[in-house]
This record gives structure tokens, sequence and C-alpha cells, in this order.
């Protein structure tokens, strides 16, 4: 949240081109900030570190992964972890580490897009919905109980299981769920904000009332998504890697973490390291999201992390 | 005051409850195309063979009818027939229900058991090495996939120390009439000691594994809201009457703590019911979730449209509950 200084009232011409460079500076600014403090701190800096390892193996994958991820081997099946394939190969002989570089892709990629897509369509709904009242509120309050009544891992192994296994499906069947919590949100915070000074105030100023909501509220609620967001992204790694390891999730095509696990399942006892290794690289990855999200709440909203 | 709140809170409940059903009737149509022959899947049904399930599903009357026939059946508690297994999706999943019942029961318990003591240990002492260690313990569990601890759990415990089973609810050599429908039950209905034993050790490890994942959320609110009770002026008034720390800590301060943890819970199950589906996959436990499952990989959408609808109304009813002890627990209800 932004000081209340920076809230005020701004008279003077050209409303139109002079806020749009203010937010760019001023999103620059905090994140300027949260990767200072994130650097001063070991776990914070740490977790960081592991997060852009985890990136830059994701982006690198075909220039850092021995193998081919799907070509298969037959004769190397199961081979235990040694200089040649560093984390063992499975079943089929692939080999297990260059698929584990690509199943990073999958899940980053699920998780962000799907936090992503959540957090517009929530964010939106919700400003509208607590902004303009009415039927917008109404149908999205509507929609929350409803989606609320499911379980999420419930409702994307439902939604899989009608829609069929596809990436876009399973970012859409995890997304479908996960915008009401950016929609509740959006709405409160907007509620609270709009009656603020700074918004009567450019109301009475006669601004239209989607750049009241564009450039007035959203720059001074978007900290508070932003850090939601990097919370729920570990969460939604963890979902996508439950629906693959059902076999419902990412097509099989596909090297996922989940369904690494799932092909490991019956040669648990022959070949420890076909599901271990890629849940333990889902697990460090989830817990470095986790522990970056908790620092970042922190460094942006010190009053709620104080217990 | 408090018996219109309660009263307001069911009322609001019950259209969730037909948009769950309303919205579990589309599902069906949600399928890449028609939903029968999908069904039917590979054998070569004849258009006769079609016809007939068509009919039988009401999918060749209009849209509406078959919404109204829909709710018709399910007024009479009658969720049709599955198309795959040739019985009615009600037995097959009544069948299945007391296995998920026993095993979330069991997971929830060892989820208070685990975290109420620690999330308190952590509040009495915060920041000191055992609080940290409960804080980081804590965000392990949280970020734990809970398919892959399971794995870990029977590559660990299971095997290495051949300790404890990993498969199933009862040693399959064991018989056990069957009563209730739920084994530890039967099993003591029989006086029958080994099928008791037995399930209780088939129990442990898929309920740790559904209840480690849980404990973890919650050791966190009880030491948040621990630490924040512990500050309040009525402790400090407990503590000057000269009480013993025991009984402040117990009586004044840990009861007012854990209405908190109560909604956590509720949300919760959400996380509980889910994780039946995973975790009785992982330990082939004959109950709801592995049925779902088995059900998608066989095309019988039936089954899976009907299960879906009872973990939805499961959820609604226990969050229903949560609130309702709420309601009665907290003293500040009163007031407003």
């Amino acid at each position: 949240m932004m000081p209340a200084g920076a809230q005020s009232v701004r008279a003077g011409p050209a409303p139109f081109l002079y806020p749009v460079r203010r937010h760019g500076v001023r999103a620059l600014g905090s994140l300027r900030r949260v990767a200072a403090r994130l650097a001063a701190e070991p776990v914070g800096a740490a977790a960081a570190a592991a997060v852009l390892a985890y990136v830059a193996g994701a982006v690198l994958a075909p220039v850092l992964a021995p193998d081919n991820p799907s070509a298969t081997d037959l004769g190397a099946r199961l081979a235990a972890p040694s200089a040649a394939h560093w984390f063992g190969t499975d079943l089929l002989g692939r080999d297990i580490f260059s698929r584990t570089l690509y199943g990073a892709r999958v899940s980053l990629l699920v998780g962000a897009l799907t936090v992503g897509l959540s957090a517009l369509i929530g964010t939106a709904l919700g400003m509208a919905g607590a902004y303009y009242r009415g039927a917008v509120d109404l149908v999205g309050a509507r929609a929350v109980e409803l989606l609320q009544a499911f379980p999420y891992l419930i409702f994307a192994v439902a939604m899989m299981a009608f829609l069929g296994p596809g990436f876009w499906n399973l970012i859409w069947a995890l997304a479908l769920k996960g915008w009401i919590e950016f929609y509740r949100l959006a709405r409160g915070e907007t509620l609270t904000q709009s009656h603020r000074e700074y918004v009567e105030a450019a109301r009475a100023m006669g601004y239209p009332s989607s750049w009241i909501l564009v450039s007035e509220i959203l720059p001074n609620i978007l900290n508070t998504v932003t850090v939601v967001a990097l919370l729920r992204l570990g969460y939604f790694m963890v979902l996508e890697a439950s629906l693959s390891f059902l076999g419902v999730g990412i097509p099989p095509s596909i090297p996922a973490w989940g369904s690494m696990i799932n092909d490991g399942r019956n040669v648990l006892f022959v070949a420890w390291w076909v599901s271990t290794i890629p849940g333990l690289a889902l697990l460090v990855l989830v817990l470095a999201v986790n522990l970056l999200g908790d620092r970042v709440r922190e460094i942006l909203d010190p009053h709620a992390s104080r217990r | 005051m408090r018996s219109l709140r309660i009263a307001h809170r069911v009322i609001l409940a019950v259209p969730v409850a037909l948009g769950v059903a309303v919205l579990a009737f589309f599902s069906l149509h949600l399928l890449p195309g028609d939903p029968v022959q999908i069904m039917l899947g590979d054998t070569d049904a004849s258009a006769a063979t079609i016809r007939a399930v068509q009919h039988e599903l009401h999918l060749d009357r209009p849209l509406h009818v078959q919404l109204a026939l829909f709710f018709a059946q399910l007024a009479r508690g009658d969720l049709g027939t599955s198309i795959v297994q040739r019985r009615p999706v009600a037995a097959l999943i009544g069948d299945a229900l007391p296995a998920t019942i026993e095993l979330t029961a069991a997971a929830l318990v060892i989820a208070i058991v685990i975290a109420v003591p620690m999330g308190l240990a952590g509040a009495l002492r915060p920041r000191s090495w055992f609080d940290r260690a409960v804080l980081s313990t804590s965000l392990l569990g949280a970020s734990m996939p809970a398919f892959w601890f399971g794995l870990l759990l029977i590559l660990f415990v299971a095997v290495d120390a051949r300790l404890l089973p990993t498969s199933g609810q009862i040693d399959p050599t064991i018989a056990v009439p069957r009563v209730t429908g739920f084994v530890l039950i039967d099993g003591v209905l029989a006086r029958n000691a080994a099928a008791v034993g037995s399930a209780l050790r088939h129990l442990v490890l898929p309920a740790l594994t559904l209840g480690v994942v849980v404990a973890a959320v919650l050791a966190r609110t009880v030491r948040a809201s621990m630490i924040e009770v512990l500050q309040r002026r009525y402790v400090t008034t407990a503590r000057a009457k000269g009480l013993p720390e025991t009984a402040v800590v117990v009586k004044h301060a840990l009861r007012n703590a854990l209405i908190p943890a109560l909604t956590v819970i509720g949300l919760q199950i959400g996380e509980l019911l889910g994780g039946n589906m995973i975790v009785e996959t992982v330990f082939a436990w004959p109950g709801l979730g592995r049925l779902v499952v088995n059900s998608i990989f066989a095309r019988d959408y039936l089954v899976v449209q009907a299960a879906v609808m009872l973990y939805a109304v499961t959820y609604v009813a226990a969050n229903l509950a949560v609130d309702v002890a709420y309601t009665m627990l907290d003293p500040q209800v009163e007031a407003t």
C-alpha cells in the first residue's frame, strides 16, 4: 500500500499523459525496493535465486539438457543415476535430468498463466462489481458462491474429465475457479478505496469512471494483488502436478513432473529415482515460490504480517 | 439472534446446492461429442443400443425437459444407472463412501493432533528455535505435494522397515461381515481383533499423507491466533488473579484461539475431500476418490457427475456446520 501522501490530488493540466508516466515510475520504484530488500536478507535472497535458477533452467532447457527428453533408449531402461545420466533413466530409458529440466517449463508456464489469467479476470470483475454495483456485482457474487461449493481439486479434475487432457484446457480448468480469490480481494479493496478522498476528488473533477478505476484505484491495489498472485502460484503448480499425476492434466507426450512421478509409481522399489527426483524438483520450486511470496508480502505490506 | 443467524446460513445454502446440481447436469454436455457414444466407447454399439441409452438418459428430449427429469430423479434419490458397469450409480457410491469417510475422519484427527500442540508450543515462545522450527515445518508441509509425500512414506516406512501395509483397506485374507460398510466399525461389531488391527494399520499411512498438508496450514493458524489471544486483557487479568499458567493457557487462551482455527478447518475440508482422490489412488484405498478417478478412465461419466455433486454438497454442508459451530462458540456473535 502506498503512503497517504502519494495519493494527494494532483490538479493541473494534461491528466492523460502525466499519470501514465507516474505509474510507470511508481511500479519500477516498488520493484526496485522489493529487489533491494530481498537481496538484503538471506532467506529472501535464496528463495529469489532458486526461483530465478528454475526459470533459467526452463528457458535454457534445449541448451542445458544432455538428451532429447522424449528419446527412448530401451537398452538403458531404469539406469541408476550416474555420470551418463545424472538423475538416471525411466522405464522407457528416457533421461530424467533432461525431462526434469523440460518439466520445469510446464510447471512454471501453467502456474504463471493460471495466476495471470485468474488475477486479470478476478481483478477486473471485482473492481467493476465494487464500483458499478448493480447487475455486474450480483452476477459476480452468485458465481463466486457457486464455485466455492466445489473443493478446488475436485472442480479441476471434473472439468478435465469432461474437457479432456490438454495444455490450455488445464489452464482454463484451473483459472475458471482461480479468479474468485482475486475477485473478492479486488472487490473489497476497491470498496475501501472508492471512499477515499483522491477518488472523490477525481470524481468531482469529472473524470470518467473507467479512468478512475484504471488510473487511480488500480495502482493502489496492485501491490496487494501481486502479493496474493505470488502466494497462489505455488498452489497452482501443485494442482497442475496433481492433475498430471492422476493422468487428467498435461498430455503424456509433454514431459511434466506430475506424470513423471506417476511413471515411477510402479517401479518405486526397483528404481526410486524415477518418482523421487521430479517430486523433489517440484517441492523445492514450490517452497521457494512460497517463501518468496511470504517475503514480498512482508516488504510490500508490513502491516499484514506482524503476527 | 443466534438461531436467526443460523437459519439465515441454512437458507443461503439451498440455492447453492441447487446451482451445483444444475452445473452437474450440464457437465455431460461439455463432452466433445455425443455423451452416449463416448460412454459406450470402443464397443461397436449398434444404432439401436445408442438410441436406447439416449432414451434411458432422456437425451432424446428437449433440454428443459431433461433438466426437469434430472431434478425429479434427484428428488427420489435416483442417480441413474452406470452405462459402463450396469449398476445403479447410488449403489456404486454407497459402497465406496464409508471407506472415504473413515479415511477423511482419521486424517482430520491426525491433523488436529499434530497441529494444535505444535501451534500452541510455538506461540508460547515466539521467535524461539522451536517456534522457528514449527514455522519452517509448516511451510514445508504446505508446499509438499501430497501424492509425492505418500510415495516417500511408502518408500521409507512401508517397505524398508516392513512396518505398515501400503495398499488397500484391510488384509485381503481377513473376512469381515459387512454391516455398516465401515471396516473399522464392522470389525468391532464382529469382535474380530485381528480385523480391527489390520484395518488400523492400513489406515495409518494414507491418513497421515492426507492429514499432514492440513496440519501444516492449521498449525500456522493456531500459532497466530494464540499469539494474538495471549496479548488480550483477559489473559493478563487471569494471570494477575494468580491462576496457574496452565489454566491461563488452556482455559482462557486456547479455547478462544481455537475459534478462528475452526474457520481454517472448514476451508481445509475442501483440501481433504480433494486430496481423497490423490491419496486413494496412491494407496489403492477403495473409496469415493478412487471411484471417481477410475470412472474418468472408464468414461463412466454418470458416476463422475454424481460423485462431484456429492463432494460439493458435502463441502457446503461441512462449511455450514463449521459456521454454525462458530456462531455457537464465539461469544461476540451474541452482541451483534
